[in-house]
């Protein structure tokens, strides 16, 4: 069992709390774990990726070979786009819809939105709007990690623990928040997929 | 012990503390941050007050691990490759003096510039310092080389370089720990004379380095991280540095590997197994991640050996990292793919955040510059390099770190004026100041920016060396305090920006504007800090 996952983004839009929680639910659960993440010049509002793996066996190299993927987890809807090269034939897209706008060029929405549902196995879920609705707005990366959940080979109550650690700091609320966005996510998932 | 996720970088911060490390000594830069970072914030490096707070550049940083290596205890030093540039006096010449306590230089390269502004290979520097080196190829082994590196410093008594790239230092898997070690006690070195480089001494302390070289190599060879893996089909052998084996591993997921194969993680090269695999193969594969080194060595100027592949012959690219596919073609397999990119996607390019002070400051220095024409503004090293871009175009050059003050200097004296430099706090601190003295020496007509955010930013917000001295350097070196001009870069204040920039400019001498303003990062970090408390 393996599951390798592009997950993707903007600098500041909290991938790398998406993957500490996947990293806290994957060790949980004893599995091997890699995860390579971009640090530097391009968090300043760059594209931003990392590159998560997941098995049952030892994991050789950091980065996922193109053509490898399982699923790309993005927080964006055109960065979804940029890993297609990494994504295997039956792999996963999942993205969030809300672009986020920072250049002059972002191409046409619909361009982008007709080039994801081209995909078969693609789940397009406003994040944001759903943050919004259940009154945390800054936790959309997580309503995208529930709706990612299902494909990704760990038991849901795992990615709950994983939550519980990486956000215990914050206090009882933010990791409330964030369970609630979780479950958000998983449902908007099991509805549409 | 129990295993934790650690970044490659974290991963060698936590072998030296377990270690016995009694400091890190460090100036920040992407992808060596975090080594630093971690050590400053963890609990053990606490509770034993481990040095860790940040040097003014790595020259500083070098010499002063150097100063706590002859006091008897273990020490580490870290930076990016460029930052080895800066450093290479004291490391080439701790290699002559060799070390007390153990001493160990984490060097961080970047293939494939992600955040630099070249790419070049550590491992050179260990050769040319003539010192061992040892080069990881996964997270625990960042771990153990950092843990037993000190050991193996203090056995031959020489500084050991540990040479990692981006992908490892900013990956994360699971290590496992060792015990932890106490620290060395003090004690001066054995001969009082071993730090004297004079002439007479170092000569007899190169000799010393000189016959070292033999030991060097017999630790090569016997060292757990150089590996012989023996295999059937003598077609090929295969070399595989660093974290090149783990992109070999990954392209022979379910399968044995069919040719003999040499993992490489300590140099100077191993040469019998080396002259194993060439002896035994027809042709080689060497998988470097940065520059063809041992390509080079074992091919010899003359060409007259075994048949070798690898970056100088186009089996793998000249330049940039290596990926598991580079690798695989070049094992001639066939490569996967997903779909293409969509070719209307655009670029995402890095950029100044919203509300930088940054921002302001570029725009007053465009509206005042307009009427002398573009060319004249050099810069150097930080978020404000990020000025080169659009909108604002408005920087020439970036060099190194402190360059710009040196190259508008030249510049000027060439007969280019006004020339401006953009410089941040921290950079000018690192290596701004002897410019800047160069400049007041001879009263060049250059105007040098020095953007204060008070902060170290583009690395992610590490203190910086400047905060609250940088009018009083400026005084202290010699610059006019009626020309030592500070303001806020905020929008409400662009009239008066514009002012301050163009009677400065206009000014036929030296001068320094000081645009002040927390970095927007930072500031943003602080308040919510301050709101949880």
């Amino acid at each position: 069992m393996k599951t390798d996952i592009i997950l993707a983004g903007v600098g500041g839009q909290g991938i790398l709390s998406i993957a500490a929680t996947i990293g806290m639910a994957a060790t949980k659960n004893n599995l091997h774990m890699k995860q390579a993440e971009v640090h530097g010049m391009s968090q300043r509002g760059g594209e931003v990726q990392s590159h998560m793996r997941i098995s049952d066996n030892e994991i050789a190299s950091d980065l996922i070979p193109e053509g490898f993927a399982d699923l790309i987890l993005s927080v964006e809807p055109m960065e979804s786009l940029r890993y297609l090269p990494f994504l295997n034939k039956d792999g996963w897209i999942v993205t969030n819809s809300t672009p986020y706008v920072n250049i002059p060029d972002y191409p046409e929405m619909d361009k982008v939105i007709n080039e994801i549902e081209k995909h078969p196995k693609h789940i397009l879920i406003d994040a944001d709007r759903i943050a919004k609705d259940i009154g945390s707005p800054k936790s959309s990366n997580i309503v995208m990690l529930g709706a990612a959940s299902p494909f990704i080979n760990i038991p849901f109550d795992d990615f709950i623990e994983g939550i519980k650690m990486i956000f215990g700091k914050k206090g009882e609320k933010v990791v409330n928040d964030n369970i609630t966005a979780l479950n958000a996510g998983r449902n908007f998932t099991e509805k549409n997929k | 012990m129990q295993k934790i996720p650690l970044l490659g970088a974290e991963a060698i911060a936590q072998g030296a503390i377990d270690a016995g490390m009694s400091g890190v000594y460090a100036y920040p830069g992407t992808p060596s941050t975090e080594i630093t970072e971690y050590v400053q914030n963890n609990k053990t490096a606490k509770e034993r007050n481990i040095h860790s707070k940040w040097s003014a550049n790595e020259k500083t940083a070098l010499e002063t691990a150097l100063g706590m290596s002859y006091a008897g205890k273990r020490t580490l030093v870290c930076m990016k490759h460029v930052g080895l540039n800066v450093a290479a006096d004291p490391f080439m010449n701790s290699a002559i003096t060799g070390i007390n306590g153990g001493l160990l230089i984490t060097v961080a390269d970047d293939p494939s510039m992600h955040s630099s502004q070249n790419e070049q290979d550590s491992r050179f520097y260990g050769k040319f310092a003539m010192i061992p080196t040892l080069e990881p190829s996964n997270q625990q082994e960042a771990y153990e080389m950092a843990y037993n590196g000190f050991e193996l410093s203090e056995k031959y008594q020489t500084p050991v370089l540990i040479r990692i790239t981006t992908r490892l230092a900013h990956s994360r898997a699971d290590v496992l720990r060792n015990d932890l070690i106490a620290e060395n006690v003090l004690k001066l070195p054995q001969d009082p004379n071993q730090f004297i480089l004079l002439p007479a001494i170092a000569r007899k302390r190169y000799k010393y380095l000189l016959d070292n070289q033999q030991n060097f190599i017999k630790s090569s060879e016997e060292s757990n991280y150089n590996k012989y893996i023996e295999g059937n089909d003598k077609s090929l052998g295969i070399i595989a540095c660093g974290i090149a084996y783990n992109y070999l591993l990954e392209n022979y997921r379910d399968q044995e590997i069919p040719y003999p194969l040499i993992k490489i993680g300590q140099y100077p090269m191993p040469k019998s197994k080396i002259k194993k695999i060439a002896d035994e193969c027809n042709a080689l594969l060497i998988l470097e991640e940065g520059f063809p080194i041992l390509e080079e060595m074992i091919k010899g100027y003359l060409e007259n050996g075994i048949l070798v592949h690898g970056r100088l012959d186009g089996t793998i690219p000249r330049d940039g990292e290596l990926n598991p596919n580079i690798v695989r073609k070049g094992l001639g397999m066939t490569v996967t793919k997903g779909k293409d990119i969509p070719e209307f996607l655009a670029n995402r390019p890095p950029s100044l955040c919203k509300g930088c002070g940054h921002i302001d400051t570029f725009i007053a220095l465009n509206e005042v510059l307009a009427k002398y024409g573009k060319g004249r503004v050099f810069s150097d090293i930080g978020c404000y390099t990020l000025g080169a871009l659009p909108p604002f175009n408005s920087i020439d050059s970036c060099v190194d770190m402190g360059a710009s003050i040196t190259m508008a200097k030249g510049a000027a004296d060439a007969g280019l004026i006004p020339s401006v430099a953009v410089i941040g706090d921290s950079t000018f601190t690192h290596s701004g100041i002897t410019g800047l003295l160069d400049a007041v020496n001879e009263n060049s007509s250059i105007t040098v920016i020095i953007a204060d955010n008070y902060t170290t930013a583009m690395t992610g917000g590490q203190d910086s060396a400047a905060t609250g001295k940088i009018e009083d350097i400026c005084k202290a070196v010699g610059v006019d305090p009626e020309h030592i001009r500070v303001f806020v870069p905020l929008k409400k204040n662009m009239q008066e920006m514009i002012n301050v920039m163009r009677e400065e400019i206009e000014y036929n001498g030296i001068s320094v504007i000081i645009p002040r303003r927390e970095c927007i990062q930072t500031a943003t970090r602080r308040k919510k800090e301050e709101k949880h408390k």
